[in-house]
């Protein structure tokens, strides 16, 4: 009877939990990102986190044989020393021998255990001779990567959150996806095999960059450099997100890494570089009102919604732009400069490292959207002016 | 006829100690200055916190139950998991063992109540307005702070008006602490009855006699940090502002040299009640006395030059590093002596299991657990994994949660006899505790396995792999709730009324200390003259 009633109970919480976690989330594991009900640390592709990896597993067997071994003394105490089986206290306390043994050992232990983690320390901070140098830059919410030095010299780009899925967030019935939060617009491209040194800093507030397969983690600190490094030993694309809050979109700037071979690397430089030339803003263009409307409209897609929503009005602390006094003035000084400045201690982020052309265009589109009806228009080289 | 809300009138045995009763209705309350009085204020206090704190909690488990924005948006979620570290960790827990000293150390040490007994008054009273406008945040413009409870500078400079009003709030909570601490320790040194020497008090005074030094020495640099914020909003200076030269880890070494010593201010009274529950259901004395308070003390040291292990991913030189990971390690050498001391204590001893050894015991399990990840988190390289994640905050709740509020429901299921005159009930409590138990580790155990595969802390929405997990914990986190709310209707509440079975004198057969030596509930006034000790401070003789 009573085994009866336990094999249903079985059943039925298979069932729930079946149910629970495959029908609302038919999600796969996501290679070089986290994998469904994932156990432990992501498969390292670095020396740096095989270290780590290993670290863990030494450190986590010998917390559970310490563990079984002190709470196996505990509950054959508390099996064989009860009052109800008769039980007799005894009254022995105070033995310095017992209490010295217990101090030592446990001192040992630690001992131990500190001296592979000091190597893994010192190696995981040599940050010298690498092969690639790339600046990462906090935004708040986006990163920006720049080819400091090695092959690659000089690309730039900001990484930005698939918008799409931005937005299945917010509708909160998000579709079942494998990269859901991680997807982004340009990730970061770097070759295997060689070492790269990740400069990291920020433009606004306190943002880390971490890849778990390569196992480095390194705040980006406003106003200071900081670096890390890595050395990737298999090819594909490999996942991290932001890890020190760093305001409302904090869940929002993913990290991906493609990590390719030399020859695909040196392919993608090049097409970069073809891509750079092309961008190159003539600041003396004339834009029409139509141009700067469509490329008005893209930059704001990418840059302005996420806080000031796609009707413009803002929320919470967000200003509203449409009917904003500072968006209508004729004077287009005063909204440059609150883009290249930011403003309200930078909850309104400075914009500078967008093009004069983007900049250009984002402002017009704004003065001309909504119930705004300027018909001003905002020239890359008026922007360029505002620059010096 | 409980001491916790009819006090006037008690037996006509102890008729003496009622020449000046107590006074009655609110004046009672708002002018109290007995230690009683003020024990139950700042427990009820700290209740009320939990409870708000707790709904904080379930908002951002009820958020996570599944990927997407459902309830809140990331704004809130950012107010929520701020408002709900500052409210658990200063209106709740800090407070909370506050009450338990102002209850029982006077009832402890033989005195007859607390040295300042007004200044007593006014800690107490100051939290209300502070407790006031930290909840009250919620409801100004912008919300309240979502810098996270660490509150990290430069965010911490672009938040709203809310961020002042915090500050404003930890200010006065501080200052509460402050004169809280000065009143224990002075106390404790001068008040006690004649033969309870210092190396004969109870494990409880004892570690809050360190706790209230660790207490003076770190809420002072709090407030300086948060004072440097402020000027820094308003008044132009640039301390953690990077745009004018400022350093905002500055903020983060500053912060965390009172955050980890705040850590063990919320563990070590913790440490105390259990040191002594466990000797009094093993019916064995506390197996190595001096040790314990060693250990104690060694913790309280270290805990200062520990705190950078709080910002390994700020890219600290490699010797800074090395030496905050050996000092952290060192930590588990005193608290192992601890832990190695309770088994010792239990090891042939006469046990039973009321509800407050259950709690104990349940303690000393999960702590253990929250004691060893603290271990693997030490380790700087592991870190580097684990550093912002979930594994942090399974960690954290573990010996916060697991740790600190497990010891105070023991404490409560110990003493409330005392405090009330009567017995709580005994399967009450036990179901409290088996589902309290168990739902914490439904909630908290799957936290490991999050972090491991690299969620990170205070995300809003987060990748669909890491979903069932997070299902899990939700279930778990409000399973966990509500047994708290049945803690208070169904085990608080009936003794505070005074319904079930009438406390003896010594509820315990085998409990150990003066506060069994006066009657149940204990009189409104106790020990007004110095009583006389046996040999080992532990009875009256006549």
């Amino acid at each position: 009877m009573m085994n009866n009633i336990y094999k249903k109970f079985e059943q039925a919480s298979i069932a729930l939990f079946a149910m629970a976690s495959t029908m609302a989330w038919a999600v796969n594991d996501l290679p070089g990102g986290p994998a469904v009900r994932q156990l432990n640390l992501h498969p390292p592709v670095t020396k740096i986190a095989e270290e780590q990896v290993w670290l863990h597993w030494f450190m986590l067997i010998i917390c559970t044989v310490i563990f079984v071994a002190v709470f196996g003394v505990m509950f054959y105490s508390i099996w064989k020393h009860r009052k109800s089986t008769g039980h007799k206290a005894a009254t022995f306390h105070e033995s310095l021998k017992v209490e010295i043994a217990w101090t030592v050992v446990p001192f040992v232990i630690v001992i131990l255990m500190a001296l592979p983690a000091t190597k893994a320390v010192v190696a995981s901070k040599d940050t010298s001779n690498a092969d690639l140098t790339i600046k990462a830059t906090g935004y708040q919410w986006k990163w920006g990567y720049d080819y400091i030095k090695g092959e690659g010299e000089g690309i730039g780009f900001i990484s930005t959150l698939d918008n799409a899925q931005r937005e299945m967030s917010n509708s909160g019935k998000p579709e079942p996806t494998d990269d859901y939060l991680l997807k982004v617009d340009n990730p970061l491209v770097v070759p295997v095999n060689q070492k790269i040194r990740i400069i990291t800093t920020s433009n606004d507030v306190i943002h880390s960059f971490a890849v778990n397969s390569f196992g480095i983690k390194q705040d980006a600190i406003p106003g200071f450099v900081r670096d890390t490094w890595f050395r990737a030993e298999k090819t594909g694309d490999f996942y991290g997100q932001c890890q020190e809050l760093c305001g409302k979109e904090h869940a929002y700037m993913p990290i991906h890494v493609k990590v390719v071979s030399a020859q695909e690397y040196t392919a993608w430089v090049a097409d970069q570089n073809k891509k750079l030339a092309a961008k190159q803003d003539d600041p003396n263009k004339v834009w029409t009102m139509a141009d700067l409307m469509q490329k008005g409209e893209k930059v704001y897609a990418a840059n302005c919604q996420a806080c000031h929503q796609a009707n413009g009005k803002g929320m919470g602390p967000i200003k509203t732009l449409d009917g904003a006094a500072v968006v209508l003035d004729a004077d287009a000084g005063k909204v440059i400069k609150v883009l290249l400045n930011g403003q309200n201690n930078l909850t309104m982020p400075a914009w500078k490292q967008l093009s004069d052309s983007e900049i250009a265009a984002v402002i017009s589109y704004t003065k001309n959207n909504w119930s705004n009806k300027t018909g001003q228009l905002v020239q890359p080289a008026q922007v360029l002016a505002a620059r010096q | 006829m409980s001491a916790v809300l009819h006090p006037h009138g008690h037996g006509a045995d102890h008729a003496h100690d009622d020449h000046h009763g107590a006074p009655h209705g609110w004046r009672r309350w708002v002018y109290a200055t007995n230690h009683k009085d003020i024990g139950t204020l700042y427990l009820l206090f700290a209740f009320t916190m939990l409870i708000i704190g707790g709904v904080l909690a379930l908002g951002i488990r009820a958020e996570l139950f599944k990927p997407g924005l459902q309830l809140v948006n990331p704004e809130l979620f950012n107010q929520l998991t701020t408002m709900h570290g500052l409210i658990m960790v200063f209106g709740a827990i800090m407070p909370a063992f506050v009450g338990f000293a102002n209850w029982m150390i006077p009832l402890q040490i033989g005195a007859s109540d607390m040295a300042f007994a007004r200044m007593n008054n006014f800690s107490f009273w100051l939290m209300i307005p502070a407790a006031l406008i930290l909840a009250g945040s919620f409801f100004m413009p912008g919300g309240a702070p979502a810098g996270g409870w660490t509150l990290y500078a430069p965010l911490s400079l672009q938040m709203g008006p809310s961020m002042d009003a915090a500050i404003f709030a930890l200010h006065i909570l501080g200052a509460s602490s402050i004169m809280g601490s000065i009143n224990i320790i002075v106390t404790i040194l001068n008040m006690r009855a004649p033969g309870m020497t210092l190396m004969k008090m109870p494990m409880f005074v004892w570690t809050w006699l360190i706790t209230a030094y660790l207490l003076i020495a770190v809420m002072p640099v709090l407030a300086g940090a948060i004072t440097m914020t402020l000027t820094d909003r308003h008044f132009g200076t640039t301390f953690f502002n990077p745009a004018a030269g400022g350093d905002p880890v500055m903020f983060q070494h500053i912060f965390w040299f009172f955050g980890h010593p705040e850590v063990y201010i919320m563990i070590l009274p913790a440490f105390g009640i259990i040191s002594q529950i466990i000797p009094a259901f093993s019916r064995k004395k506390l197996f190595g006395y001096a040790s314990m308070v060693y250990a104690t003390s060694s913790i309280a040291i270290l805990s200062f030059i520990v705190w950078a292990h709080h910002m390994y991913t700020t890219g600290m030189p490699v010797t800074g590093q090395l030496f905050f990971m050996y000092a952290t390690m060192l930590i588990s050498v005193p608290t192992g002596v601890k832990v190695f001391n309770w088994v010792a204590t239990m090891w042939k001893g006469s046990m039973t299991f009321e509800t407050p050894m259950l709690f104990a015991v349940g303690f000393i399990f999960v702590f253990t657990m929250g004691g060893f990840t603290g271990l693997i988190l030490a380790m700087a390289p592991i870190d580097l994994q684990l550093q912002d994640g979930y594994y942090v905050v399974a960690h954290f709740h573990y010996v916060l949660v697991a740790g600190s509020l497990f010891t105070m429901f023991a404490g409560y299921y110990y003493w409330a006899p005392k405090w009330t005159g009567v017995m709580y009930n005994e399967t009450r409590g036990k179901i409290h505790f088996w589902w309290t138990l168990i739902s914490f580790n439904v909630t908290f155990f799957p936290m490991h396995f999050l972090g491991l595969a690299g969620m990170p802390r205070r995300y809003a929405d987060y990748p669909m792999q890491f979903a069932d997990f997070n299902a899990l914990a939700s279930v778990g986190g409000f399973a966990f709730g509500i047994a708290q709310v049945y803690f208070f209707f169904f085990v608080v509440l009936p003794t505070m009324r005074g319904k079930g079975e009438p406390a003896p004198q010594r509820p315990w057969e085998a409990a150990e200390g003066l506060e069994w030596e006066v009657p149940s509930p204990a009189p409104f006034h106790t020990f007004e003259t110095p009583p006389k000790l046996n040999r080992d401070a532990t009875r009256i003789v006549a």
